[in-house]
């Protein structure tokens, strides 16, 4: 018995959302809506977040040593900055490759390219490039850095300048925007949630307006409470799934479109990639709070007409 | 079968829309209550449909008095009554077998029980050839007759009808009225409502008039007067 009535529910729901098109499609565009601004959530976040770790990534300190700095110095100091847990690389330019890289840069510039043949030797110190493990240890590594400087008086004259406060400011402003910009986005991100969220729950409360007349009738037949839902949550069951695929469907061409530019933009992320790559996680939340919503909607606006 | 035992219905607005009412229905019985609108006869049914409480007073249905009924036990109550309603009340999205068919799933009935008894029903309404239009493409008096075909489908003891002619012609009324006639003859005891003058004297079964919430004539082999 149990079975019959659940195939009975499901087929008088499949009937209903067929035979009422209209309805349905209005109450399923409404929820493609609603579903487009869950998933915009779920890029939104990831596009900031991206943002934020490639500018993070661009954060390095750039270590310039004087011109007679001798090489054995210089790897000694490698050597101990690579032993300390807060440094994941360091990166040697030797003063030769500096001069090829200076070179390399300035390939079309005939002008500095002359003034730089004028010169008896190569102007040019050694360098390093140095990543912290974590862009909060920056500060420790210079002031290790400095105390090197400090304490032996040996190593002192080998470093020119160290070049972290320049950048630490730009990269702290940026940080500061990019924070702001992720507050500011979640709570516009979450505003228009429970819009929408409203919307579709008042617009299939509207849709089963409609039936109110129906139901009254069901009742007065003897119609059980779960026979009389179950048909209207099947049909809400039915909105999200339909919504949800035509929003999945929809973000592909959209996420198409808007990938390139996303990542001129300097996110450090291609959407459309993203889109390819978090498919599966997007297909369950965005399937999921679209079977979610109608269930809901279409159980709790059932409720109000049951009392007969 | 069906006891009102001196029932009373004050409505919020203090209007008394029952005033001390007892009636006994035996099985079997065709019980036409007439008079003039608002004299309290839908009231009435509604409380046999267990869809109002009685301010005062019970109504039994064989042993069990009714209000006291939880609501699972009302849905397998309304399923013994059947109901036809002057304004037809079909789901519109349903075609006529569907319609009838619906009764019967809601009564939780098997499938090839279902498919066996619908067309049976609508036959014996004479709407075999129509059975799969919906309501919006049937007249008036196919429309009553879809209705009497889902009160009837699920042989219930008891059809309560409330003025099932008052929309239709004089040639459509006869016929709604011959077709409850056949079911009474069937076992079924029916309850009908209606200002019909010319139903009730052709019928010559018992009358019941009513009044502002009262009883003011039960007459076994009544006519139609007030």
């Amino acid at each position: 018995m149990f079975w019959t009535k659940i195939k009975r529910i499901l087929r008088a729901g499949f009937v209903s959302f067929w035979r009422n098109g209209y309805v349905s499609l209005a109450s399923v565009l409404v929820m493609t809506v609603t579903l487009s601004v869950i998933a915009s959530i779920l890029f939104t976040s990831a596009m900031l977040t991206s943002t934020l770790n490639s500018i993070k990534d661009k954060v390095d300190v750039n270590v310039y040593f004087v011109k007679t700095a001798p090489e054995e110095d210089i790897a000694n100091l490698k050597q101990s900055l690579e032993n300390l847990p807060q440094v994941a690389e360091v990166e040697y330019t030797s003063r030769e490759q500096a001069l090829i890289d200076f070179r390399t840069r300035h390939a079309d510039d005939e002008l500095t390219l002359n003034a730089l043949e004028e010169l008896d030797e190569n102007p040019l110190g050694a360098s390093f490039n140095v990543r912290a493990a974590d862009p909060s240890q920056y500060e420790s590594i210079v002031t290790f850095l400095q105390s090197r400087t400090s304490n032996e008086g040996g190593t002192a004259s080998i470093i020119d300048r160290i070049n972290y406060a320049q950048n630490k400011q730009a990269i702290d402003a940026l940080s500061r925007i990019i924070d702001a910009s992720t507050k500011l986005g979640s709570i516009i991100v979450i505003f228009f949630v429970i819009v929408s969220v409203l919307i579709t729950f008042n617009t299939i409360r509207l849709a089963i307006y409609i039936f109110r007349e129906e139901i009254s009738v069901m009742r007065l037949v003897g119609a059980s409470e779960m026979y009389i839902r179950g048909p209207f949550v099947t049909v809400g069951l039915m909105y999200g799934f339909v919504a949800g695929i035509v929003t999945l469907i929809l973000l592909y061409p959209f996420t198409y479109w808007v990938g390139p530019i996303t990542l001129r933009l300097g996110t450090g992320l291609n959407l459309f990639d993203y889109y390819l790559a978090i498919f599966g996680q997007l297909f369950i939340v965005v399937i999921g709070s679209g079977l979610f919503l109608g269930a809901v909607s279409s159980y709790l606006a059932v409720k109000k007409y049951l009392k007969v | 079968m069906l006891l009102l035992d001196k029932v009373s219905k004050l409505y919020a607005d203090n209007s008394l829309a029952l005033d001390n009412i007892s009636i006994h229905i035996k099985p079997g019985d065709f019980v036409s209550i007439v008079g003039h609108s608002g004299a309290g006869k839908t009231t009435l049914l509604k409380m046999i449909l267990a869809e109002e409480r009685p301010s005062d007073g019970a109504v039994f249905f064989e042993d069990t008095d009714i209000h006291s009924l939880k609501r699972k036990q009302i849905n397998s109550y309304r399923r013994r009554i059947g109901t036809v309603f002057q304004d037809f009340r079909l789901l519109p999205d349903k075609t006529a077998y569907e319609n009838v068919a619906f009764a019967m799933e809601a009564a939780g009935r098997p499938d090839d029980e279902i498919a066996a008894d619908v067309p049976h029903v609508l036959e014996l309404v004479d709407l075999a050839r129509k059975m799969h239009n919906f309501p919006h493409q049937l007249s008036g008096g196919e429309k009553q007759r879809v209705a009497i075909a889902r009160a009837i489908v699920n042989q219930p003891d008891l059809i309560i009808a409330d003025e099932p002619t008052g929309n239709l012609d004089p040639v459509n009324t006869f016929d709604i009225i011959q077709i409850l006639k056949k079911i009474n003859d069937l076992g079924t005891t029916i309850i009908l409502t209606t200002h019909n003058t010319g139903v009730i004297d052709n019928l010559g079964r018992r009358v019941i008039s009513m009044k502002n919430g009262k009883i003011i004539q039960d007459s076994p082999e009544g006519k139609y007067h007030l």
